[in-house]
């Protein structure tokens, strides 16, 4: 229980602290102390669940099982390695004028603040609480990813904040239908929002406004996992913000975004006794799979060609909720470490790579392998990796996906194969072609941080080999969970 | 006592559902903050009444922070931004007023009919007020979508916020406390950061139009 109260505190109380360092030369390292911090808590969190059990503390307000912990530790991980790659590239960024001490200080506070609410919305056990946390991670990040004022950067920040906002909205809609469900069955305590005590009573939630709920829900959280057609704002934000940020979006929001439709979901199974809730999910899963990929051929800008790509995943990945089951779940979640590890790497890689160029348009950006070769191979594998060449990760997650789709839906079969050989042949020409060939790259003032790239890609080499144990355990019981 | 509770709390969502459409036609920026001020106290009128109806503590707090939010804050601010932008008398022209009537018009029907199979199943008084929050909640999105000016467009987010507020106090007596006062202060912090926001806007594009943000497409 300590451990949840520090894990959420550390964050929280590192956004003032980092506003007040400010523009000091120690904010990056001070940014990164934090997050290690939230990472060996988040690690001893995750040990005491696997020793004790799930645990329901606080007044039941905090609730941590198998399905959240892991997201837990995978957020508080990734956490730290982006502030790790963020130290190097915000000095290149300072350096180049493109980030004054004003913003800076506003970068390091907010990302704290970025972290303590998709924690809390990780942990919260209340569907309210839940939401708050959403919007909260929305509005932390909607002045990040303006930083640089340009134009098109406030025109992403503006559509980020608008789309989501309005998105959201839905959710919150949602939320008060499925109140008013539970009301009737739990009585009008506060604990009718609880996420624990509406599992309990999920049979007896009303059939009828819980599909109208989940359509709400999904809609709503659906905008911020990013699901065609509600994905709008994912690609602009993406390129037009920092790096940084950009990587822990991809990896985590949009992880956060989809973890908060499963338990929705979870609750719409129970109380609906049909298959409604999954298909839709399929639905959207699958459009977002299709349309992500075709997009990608027609883009020229590297970190809106990597957006699109995680738009490709999260669809993947809620298609695999969506059909269900243990396999698919098991799939689904092992999908989701990867690609928020893999993704983020390229990410890391990407910011690096465009800083040497100068540009993120993709034709001027040529020959990464001769100036920086280990960026270069961390690029190429990184863009391997997410495209599901074996041995990594994805490859494992995906195939999973599709022999479950090939004997349970088997018309969706071809549909995700093609799309999946489309999104290969569109990123992986475009990588080729940055990563090999004659250099037009300048060298950067500060060595980049090459650590967090191959950690990243080492583990998601390890998971398309070998899931450790525990590890594997955790997504059966959480698979378990989702039914 | 309920009887008559639901006889006000159906007034004032009446006044809810002709604000929003009122919302809809408005072209002017000034008279959108006020409707949107006024919008607010009918709120607040609805949610005491159902306290005053039901005894609900918590339903009175929540009067309050509607109160001082929606009536007071949120236009102050409102207010205040667009007399720093230079705003204040700006009017939106490319609205077609009677479509948006008739459109405002067929929303409210889908509204009803979406919320009809919901409320049979209400134990509250004020059940029938699910279609009508519905129905303001579709009306203002309508609204972000077709104006082109970004004050306009934020003021239709927070009157989306007040429908959803008011689907949440006729239909369930109320969110829990806690939940409230989140929204409420999300809600807060979204208008400052907005306000900020504008200013980046104009001070990049010398005006508040949204068209200026259209640039960013897959080519």
């Amino acid at each position: 229980m300590e451990a949840l109260v520090l894990l959420l505190a550390i964050p929280f109380i590192g956004g003032p602290v980092l506003w007040a360092i400010g523009e000091r030369d120690i904010a990056p390292e001070v940014n990164v102390a934090f997050s290690f911090l939230t990472f060996v808590l988040a690690s001893v969190l995750t040990a005491e669940v696997v020793a004790g059990g799930p645990m329901v503390v606080l007044e039941e307000n905090f609730f941590v099982d198998a399905l959240n912990v892991f997201l837990v530790t995978l957020t508080a991980f990734v956490g730290f390695t982006t502030s790790l790659f963020s130290r190097p590239y915000m000095r290149i960024e300072r350096d180049r004028g493109r980030m004054t001490p004003g913003r800076l200080r506003l970068y390091h506070s907010m990302y704290q603040m970025f972290m303590f609410t998709m924690l809390l919305a990780l942990t919260t056990n209340n569907m309210g609480i839940l939401w708050v946390a959403m919007e909260a991670a929305t509005l932390a990040t909607v002045l990040l990813v303006s930083v640089y004022r340009t134009p098109a950067s406030l025109e992403a920040a503006w559509k980020y904040f608008i789309l989501c906002g309005v998105g959201i909205a839905q959710a919150l809609f949602g939320t008060i239908l499925l109140y008013f469900a539970a009301e009737r069955v739990l009585g009008r305590e506060g604990n009718a929002l609880l996420w624990t005590h509406l599992n309990m009573v999920k049979g007896q939630l009303e059939p009828t406004i819980l599909s109208i709920a989940f359509v709400f829900l999904l809609v709503g959280y659906g905008t911020k996992v990013g699901l065609v057609p509600l994905h709008n704002w994912l690609p602009d934000a993406h390129a037009e913000g920092p790096t940084p940020i950009s990587a822990v979006l991809s990896g985590l929001l949009l992880n956060v975004g989809l973890y908060s439709v499963i338990r929705c979901k979870i609750l719409a199974d129970g109380a609906l006794d049909s298959r409604f809730a999954g298909n839709i999910m399929m639905g959207f899963g699958l459009l977002s799979v299709v349309v992500a990929a075709f997009f990608l051929s027609r883009q020229r800008d590297v970190k809106r060609m990597f957006a699109y790509s995680s738009i490709e995943h999260m669809g993947l990945m809620t298609f695999a909720f969506g059909m269900g089951g243990p396999i698919a779940s098991f799939a689904g979640l092992l999908h989701m470490t990867v690609h928020s590890l893999v993704k983020s790497a390229i990410f890391f890689a990407v910011g690096h790579a465009t800083q040497k160029a100068g540009t993120q348009v993709m034709a001027d950006i040529r020959g990464l392998m001769q100036v920086s070769p280990a960026l270069g191979w961390g690029l190429m594998l990184g863009t391997l990796a997410i495209l599901g060449m074996p041995p990594f990760g994805v490859f494992a997650s995906e195939f999973l996906i599709l022999t479950t789709a090939m004997r349970e839906h088997p018309w969706a079969t071809p549909i995700l194969l093609l799309a999946l050989g489309v999104a290969f042949a569109a990123m992986f020409g475009k990588v080729q072609s940055m990563v090999f060939g004659e250099s037009v790259l300048k060298p950067l003032p500060y060595s980049p941080a090459l650590a967090p790239v191959f950690i990243h890609l080492g583990l998601g080499f390890m998971l398309g080999l070998w899931i450790p144990p525990y590890l594997a355990g955790w997504y059966q019981q959480a698979a378990r969970l989702l039914g | 006592m309920n009887e008559l509770g639901g006889q006000v709390v159906n007034l004032f969502a009446s006044a809810l559902l002709l604000i929003a459409f009122a919302m809809l036609a408005q072209r002017r920026i000034v008279t959108l903050i006020n409707l949107f001020a006024l919008q607010g106290l009918a709120l607040t009128g609805s949610t005491l009444t159902m306290a005053i109806a039901t005894g609900q503590r918590h339903l009175y707090y929540s009067a309050g922070i509607t109160f001082v939010l929606k009536v007071l804050v949120l236009p102050y601010i409102l207010h205040r931004l667009i007399r720093r932008l230079n705003v204040k008398w700006d009017i939106e022209t490319l609205i077609n007023i009677p479509t948006m009537m008739l459109v405002g018009i067929v929303l409210v029907i889908f509204a009803f009919n979406l919320a009809l199979p919901i409320s049979r199943f209400s134990e509250s008084f004020a059940r029938g007020t699910l279609g009508i929050a519905l129905a303001c909640v579709l009306m203002s999105f309508l609204m972000m979508i077709t104006r082109s000016k970004a004050v306009p467009q934020v003021i239709g987010f927070l009157s989306m916020e007040n429908g959803i507020f008011f689907a949440a106090t006729s239909a369930t007596y109320g969110m829990p406390m806690v939940v409230e006062l989140g929204i409420a202060l999300d809600v807060l912090v979204g208008m400052v950061i907005l306000g900020v926001f504008m200013f980046q806007i104009r001070e990049q594009f010398d005006s508040l139009d949204i068209h200026n943000l259209e640039r960013l497409k897959d080519d």
